[in-house]
This record gives structure tokens, C-alpha cells and sequence, in this order.
């Protein structure tokens, strides 16, 4: 059962990482890598690490999306 | 094209390296003598349920001290950059907040700072700790700034809990030297119970002033990068 | 499970070196970076993985005998945790370089950028 999970995670981790680095627009290649980092999170809370995964959660796909995010408004404003 | 030549002889030689790592690479089946030491002694000598918050907090105390350092820093250099201008004012019409955001903000708040507070004053009994809990309290900005854009964290405030839990931390780890084996010996108070909450020394003590002074941190970051300002160049 | 966990932590580094070799926008710069991040604490961590171990906390289940024979490495796992704030903070720090930047020249493109070459 894990094995067929951690598969499908790791397909999903490749094929956003592909679509965050070709794909034209910025949010999506941002919200691209936060999905990266949130299947992340799951593969390590299945490799028994559950305090990286609170931590890629909360701090990788949470609040760097957030980062960027702003900085993209930014940049937006300053035209 | 050169450029992409190289580009691809720089993957490919890196590929290499990783096939190469990839076929030495076994399935470990046991624990590296490090590892096994922090397993057998962790719970008599730090007394400490999570062993990776007791490898954290005391066993690797100065690369968590460390750590904090390299966030203070990032956040007092972000915050030279982005030097919010005083004078300027919203020129564009805003747009309102959402009802739903604003009643949830209100709601939500204080629940979600109450679970960061929870998530690293139980960090060395359950998964989670400092980072995390700090991140946690971050969030809870986050939500208060996008429910009002306009909305001033006191940045006093901030300047105060994050000195004055860095300072505790720091003495904290020089009142190992004095009572204890060490900088940032955990033996400072008793090691209580094994399992309850006021146990392990001082290591409650300690990650909650690294939860303190990360939220802070990290809460100063966004609040720089969101603001809205204009320089003139 | 491992192996796989492997050849993602490889996949996404390569990946994401190529997004910082090859693109052209500071953004996307920094996007790659933080792929190459991402795979990076994948591959540590499955580094410590050790088969049918439970994660390194010592609760009713595990107990606190022979505790060597059934928990995961926990020292990988205290770096990671070390690594994934740390590489908040340098995103963050190149952001607002990026913002900076962005505000000297009007542009995003890295090769407008050329007071300093040579």
C-alpha cells in the first residue's frame, strides 16, 4: 500500500517540478513548487519522519508560497 | 549554442554521480553507532520522549543556536531593504475584504497562535517544536494580514520578544556551563518524570524561546515583504 | 520504497539545476533553487530511512528498551529540520534582492544585468 502511495506521489513531485520550471506564468510555476513541497511532506511523514513533515508543511509549502507570492504582487505594483 | 552544451554536459556529468551513488546505495538495516548511542542514552541522559527534538535542542544545542542566528540576520537585512516609507499613502482604490475572511480572521486567530503555542510547548513529547510552532504563529499573521492589508504589526513589540526570548535562550545555555555539564546542558532544572510535560530539563524552556523568537522572526519577514511602499531611486 | 524515494530526490535535483542554468527570469531562478532544495532534504532523508522502523519517538509503543532495533536514524532527520528553515530564510533574502533589483532596472531578465561583467 505504501509502495503504490509513494509512487504516486513521487510522479506527481517529478511531472510539478517539469511543469514549474517550462510553464510561462509565475503563479502557476509557484504554486507548482508548493505542490512539490506538500507531496513532499507526505512522502516523509511515510519515511517515519513526522517532525520534518510539520515542518516542510508549514514552512515549505505554507509560508514560501506566501513569500513569493508577495513579492510577485509586488513586482506587479512597482510597473 | 554553447551555452546549452555546457548545460547539458554539467547534468549529464552530475547524473553520472548520482547513478554512481545510486548502485553503492543498500538498504540500511541498522543504525549508524551515533545514531545507536542517541537511542540507547537519549532517554536516561536527556530525558526527552522525541529523540530528534533531543538531538536539536541539546545534543546539537549550537547548530540550533546557530540557526536562530542566520534567521535574526535575514530578517534585520530584509527589513534594511524594504524600508517602509512613511509618508506615502495608498493611491489605488482598495479592494474590500471578503466578509467570510474578515469573520474568520476573528475567529480563527487566536485558536491558530494557541495551537503554535501548544505545538512547541509539547515538542519534546510529541512531533513538532520550535520551528514548527514559530511557523505556525507565522501563519496566524499571515491570516491577520490578509484580512486587513492595512494592518500594522507593532513592530516594538516584535523587536522586544525577539531579543528578549534570544537573550534567555543564551542564558539559559551559559547557566549550563555554571550548573550543568555544559553550554546548553539540559540538567539545569530536574529531569522529572519521563513522559509528562514538565520534564526533560530545561528543554521545554529552551524551545519555547526558540518558538518566540522564530514566530517573531518569521512574522517580520512577511510583514516587511508584504507592505506596500514606494521608494524614489 | 526507498529506491524510488531516491530516484525523486535525484529527479528533482537535476530538475531544478536546470531551471537556474538555463532560464532566464530571476523568479524562475529562485523556483529552481527551491526545487533543488525540496530534493535535497527528500534525499537525507531517505538516507536515514532504516526498513520497517517507526519514527524516533520513545511512546507506549516503542518503550524504552532495545529502542536501537526499531526507530528510523534520527540524526538526518535534525538536520533536515536544520536545512528546511534555513532555506526559508536564504528564499527569502533572495526575494527581496530580486525585489531590489527589480526596482533599479525595471526588468526581471538576468541579462539586462550587466554593470558588473566583464
Amino acid at each position: 500500500m505504501n509502495l503504490i502511495i509513494i509512487i504516486v506521489l513521487s510522479v506527481v513531485m517529478v511531472v510539478m517540478a517539469i511543469t514549474a520550471i517550462i510553464h510561462k506564468k509565475l503563479a502557476v510555476a509557484v504554486i507548482a513548487t508548493g505542490v512539490v513541497s506538500l507531496m513532499a511532506s507526505v512522502m516523509y511523514l511515510l519515511m517515519a519522519a513526522p517532525d520534518v513533515a510539520m515542518t516542510e508543511a508549514a514552512i515549505g509549502s505554507g509560508l514560501s508560497t506566501i513569500i513569493f507570492f508577495y513579492v510577485l504582487n509586488k513586482i506587479r505594483k512597482a510597473k | 549554442m554553447i551555452k546549452n552544451f555546457f548545460i547539458i554536459a554539467i547534468l549529464a556529468g552530475l547524473a553520472a554521480i548520482f547513478v554512481t551513488l545510486f548502485w553503492d546505495f543498500g538498504d540500511s538495516e541498522t543504525l549508524t553507532p551515533l545514531a545507536t548511542h542517541y537511542a540507547t542514552n537519549g532517554a536516561t541522559e536527556v530525558g526527552a520522549p522525541n529523540l530528534v527534538t533531543s538531538i536539536v535542542v541539546t545534543y546539537r544545542g549550537f547548530d540550533t543556536l546557530g540557526e536562530v542566528t542566520i534567521l535574526f540576520l535575514v530578517a534585520s537585512i530584509v527589513s534594511f531593504f524594504l524600508k517602509r516609507e512613511k509618508v506615502q499613502k495608498e493611491i489605488a482604490p482598495k479592494r474590500e475584504t471578503s466578509e467570510i475572511i474578515l469573520t474568520a480572521a476573528k475567529l480563527l486567530v487566536p485558536i491558530v497562535m494557541l495551537l503554535g503555542v501548544y505545538v512547541f510547548i509539547n515538542g519534546h513529547l510529541t512531533p513538532g517544536g520550535g520551528f514548527q510552532g514559530g511557523a505556525i504563529i507565522a501563519t496566524a499573521f499571515v491570516l491577520l494580514l490578509m484580512a486587513n492589508p492595512d494592518f500594522e504589526i507593532n513592530h516594538k513589540i516584535i523587536a522586544t520578544v525577539e531579543s528578549v526570548s534570544g537573550i534567555a535562550f543564551v542564558l539559559i545555555g551559559v547557566l549550563g556551563i555554571l550548573l550543568a555539564g555544559g553550554f546548553l546542558d539540559n540538567k539545569v532544572l530536574p529531569l522529572g518524570t519521563f513522559g509528562k510535560i514538565f520534564s526533560a530539563g530545561a528543554i521545554p524552556l529552551i524551545y519555547s524561546f526558540v518558538g518566540l523568537k522564530v514566530g517573531s522572526e518569521l512574522s517580520n519577514i512577511l510583514s516587511n515583504l508584504q507592505g506596500v511602499q514606494k521608494e524614489e531611486m | 520504497m526507498e529506491i524510488i524515494a531516491l530516484i525523486t530526490g535525484f529527479a528533482l535535483i537535476l530538475i531544478g539545476l536546470y531551471g537556474i542554468l538555463s532560464k532566464k527570469n530571476i523568479i524562475k531562478i529562485i523556483v529552481g533553487f527551491s526545487l533543488f532544495d525540496t530534493g535535497l532534504h527528500v534525499l537525507i532523508v531517505t538516507v536515514g530511512y532504516i526498513k520497517g522502523g517507526t519514527a524516533p519517538i520513545l511512546d507506549s509503543v516503542v518503550g524504552t528498551t532495545n529502542v536501537a532495533s526499531k526507530i528510523v536514524d534520527p540524526v538526518p532527520q535534525a538536520l533536515v529540520l536544520t536545512a528546511i528553515v534555513i532555506g526559508l530564510g536564504v528564499t527569502a533574502l533572495m526575494l527581496a534582492y530580486a525585489l531590489k533589483m527589480y526596482q533599479a532596472k525595471k526588468s526581471l531578465d538576468i541579462s539586462d544585468f550587466k554593470d558588473m561583467k566583464w
